[in-house]
């Protein structure tokens, strides 16, 4: 059975709630939280190390599910900046908009946003998997180096600028590569990856309709004809 | 015309400049080195201390007790730091560094009661093991970070920038990236590593204050978090910390190291040292924190001399990093195997430099096994012989410290003040705000 726990963050602070993620589940059995109000609060649920199923029902603040490691958190709203950030391992799942720096630097987990992303979305990406039902701005997947970002609308001006070894699928219309970054034909296991993700999020898209985008190598060693990137 | 004449050296395009256009001309690629700075700027050299005479009363060199003992994160860690000196081992990756290197900072560390820095590329199980106090690195690239370390840290240390390069990203050089090195950065072996000069989940002081709530949280408040900075703007710089929450603040100066990154940037940014402290400095006390929020400076310092006149001006600690690959024999023209000397001057002349002048820890063959990845290389420093020899270097300028604050009549190495010291020219007067010495004359003030 499962064992829900309440925190409404109108009247408990972070720190409260933070504390009984870190340290009080097992003590206390629980399997589900349940978190209210959350009300643009910041840095909630950052740092979970447990395969603990938690509810964030309205809109939060930066950092949430921050350094996730195992813990399954769906965010009933929008989000600030830098959701499931250094990510590890688990699951998020924004079912809103998210703002800037969505899964920056996430290793492992998936994250899942219904809405669009801003800016910088996957940026410094180390293996972690982002799908994004919208749209994504500006410089997303920036120096992603591994890991996988799929984007079901289109995405902003510089995609993949200075991509290391991360893939980009992309939907909808891109408007414009980054520095490094080339589209390249897709191919079988593109077309496994982009499903399976997508059915990991829900999102009932063809993987056909999706281009790829990978690293052209040029900035990999340092040399006088790419050295306006350098 | 006169043969003098004849043989007349531009100032302007003397043979150093003659020498870089046409290197620059031929090749196309601006220079990438490491180590820091290497033009002459005013330093701590620049100043003496007035020690005790028949207005002070000093305390006995050998006999009388004079505490190094030092505390860095008083203000929001449940855990601050504890050190027995104030000096500290600043942070230097593994990947420039070998693995043998990191174990022997931290068992020196360990040995005198001090901390030492992850750097950028992650924490070893090495480092860690040997490392009694241990200060974890949060850098732009993020290479290697993962929240089972920053649990494991004792400190955590969010880098803004450094001396040698302040408003850059660093950059390790394929032939420095073993597999081992590759897989902790999430890499492939071999290529050339970018390391970004922004945060990726944060850009300004808001967001700052934000993510440094986030550490806390991960870490349950109980670590203390520092914010290091290159010496830029620093008055306004050492504000925005302080503003962010930081519990120490690091300035690192122009002559602070690296392990590669361009000549242009090492030479041409960023502020001495010594001009930098007194302004962070004054920036704690016009926020009415200082004490409360402890600095930290680097950049450059050498010896106890340095350390005690750093102190004087309101450092809580220094930090060292290249005076320490210097006693791990950097720069020697021999290096120690099996207890034996060995001649290094091939290593050297095959990187085209000599004992004394290397500067080439970029290219990761480093003739005495300090920064290299190179398993042949890494055995001619061993763990052993590198921590005694660190060891050793610490010792001395705890020992240079003591003995210059006993000599200014102090029983603590922090009770050192400004008014013990004075400035030899008019350039560290005005930039260490004290007297020209013989004068109570400080440029600048009324
Ligand atoms: S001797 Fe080694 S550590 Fe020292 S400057 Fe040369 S390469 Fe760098």
């Amino acid at each position: 059975m499962e064992r829900v726990k309440n925190f409404d963050l109108s009247r408990t602070s972070v720190r409260e709630l933070n504390q009984f993620l870190h340290h009080d589940l097992n003590a206390e059995h629980t399997d589900q939280v349940e978190i209210l109000h959350p009300d643009g609060a910041h840095s909630i649920a950052a740092g979970v190390n447990a395969p603990v199923h938690i509810h964030v029902r309205g809109h939060a603040g930066y950092f949430v599910a921050g350094m996730n490691q195992q813990a399954d958190v769906t965010i009933h709203g929008n989000v600030g900046w830098s959701i499931a950030e250094n990510m590890m391992s688990g699951r998020v799942h924004v079912k809103g908009h998210a703002s800037e720096s969505a899964g920056a630097s996430a290793h492992g987990g998936l994250l899942i946003i219904d809405g669009d992303a801003s800016s910088r979305c996957a940026i410094s990406l180390k293996g972690g998997e982002i799908v994004v039902g919208g749209s994504v701005g500006h410089f997303s997947a920036f120096m992603a180096q591994a890991g996988t970002l799929v984007v079901c609308g289109d995405s902003g001006p510089n995609l993949g600028d200075s991509l290391y070894e991360a893939v980009i699928y992309v939907r909808g219309k891109i408007h414009s590569l980054g520095a490094d970054a080339q589209e390249e034909p897709m191919g079988h296991a593109d077309y496994d990856a982009v499903g399976r993700l997508l059915n990991a999020a829900g999102m009932e898209y063809d993987p056909k309709d999706f281009k790829r985008v990978a690293s052209a190598r040029k900035l990999y060693h340092w040399n006088s004809e790419v050295h306006q990137e350098y | 015309m006169s043969e003098r004449l004849h043989y007349e050296e531009s100032a302007s395009f003397n043979r150093d400049t003659l020498h870089y256009i046409r290197q620059a001309a031929e090749f196309g690629l601006y220079e990438i080195r490491g180590m820091g700075a290497k033009r002459k700027v005013p330093t701590f050299d620049d100043l003496v201390l007035l020690t005790a005479s028949a207005s002070r009363y000093p305390l006995e060199g050998y006999r009388e007790k004079c505490s190094s003992k030092t505390v860095l994160g008083t203000r929001f860690a449940k855990k601050p730091i504890e050190l027995d000196i104030p000096i500290t081992i600043a942070g230097m990756s593994f990947g420039s560094l070998s693995a043998n290197v990191k174990e022997a900072l931290g068992r020196a560390a360990s040995e005198m009661g001090t901390s030492t820095t992850t750097g950028d590329g992650g924490m070893t199980p090495e480092e860690r093991q040997s490392s009694k106090t241990l200060v974890y690195q949060c850098l732009p690239s993020r290479y290697g970070f993962n929240p089972d370390d920053v649990r494991k840290a004792d400190a955590i240390e969010v880098v803004i920038g450094q001396g040698a390069k302040p408003g850059g990203g660093g950059m390790l050089l394929g032939q420095k990236v073993s597999p081992r090195v590759a897989s902790m950065r999430t890499l492939p072996p071999g290529i050339d590593q970018r390391s970004a000069c922004r945060h990726p989940d944060w850009t300004g002081p808001d967001d700052l204050k934000i993510k440094l709530e986030e550490l806390r949280e991960i870490t349950d408040w109980q670590v203390p978090i520092y914010i290091k900075m290159g010496a830029t703007r620093v008055r306004e710089d050492v504000k925005l910390a302080v503003k962010a929450g930081a519990d120490v603040v690091v300035i690192d100066g122009m002559q602070g190291g690296t392990a590669a990154t361009q000549q242009v940037y090492i030479e041409h940014a960023g502020i001495p040292t010594l001009a930098a402290l007194p302004l962070a400095v004054e920036a704690l006390e016009e926020m009415d924190v200082f004490g409360e929020v402890q600095l930290i400076i680097s950049g450059g310092i050498r010896s106890g001399a340095d350390v005690a006149k750093a102190l004087a001006l309101g450092a809580d600690a220094v930090s060292i990093g290249q005076g320490i690959l210097i006693a791990l024999g950097c720069n020697s023209s021999t290096y120690v195997q099996n207890g034996e000397p060995h001649d290094a001057k091939e290593g050297y002349a095959k990187l085209g430099t000599g004992p004394g002048f290397c500067h080439h820890c970029h290219t990761g063959q480093c003739p005495v096994g300090i920064t290299t990845q190179d398993p042949v290389l890494e055995k001619r420093l061993t763990p052993e012989v590198g921590a005694n020899w660190v060891k050793n270097y610490l010792q001395v300028l705890n020992m240079e410290v003591t003995t210059l604050a006993r000599a200014c009549g102090k029983s603590d190495v922090h009770h050192m003040e400004r008014e013990d010291l004075v400035a030899l020219t008019v350039e560290a007067a005005a930039m260490a705000k004290v007297p020209l010495a013989g004068t109570n004359w400080i440029p600048g003030r009324p």
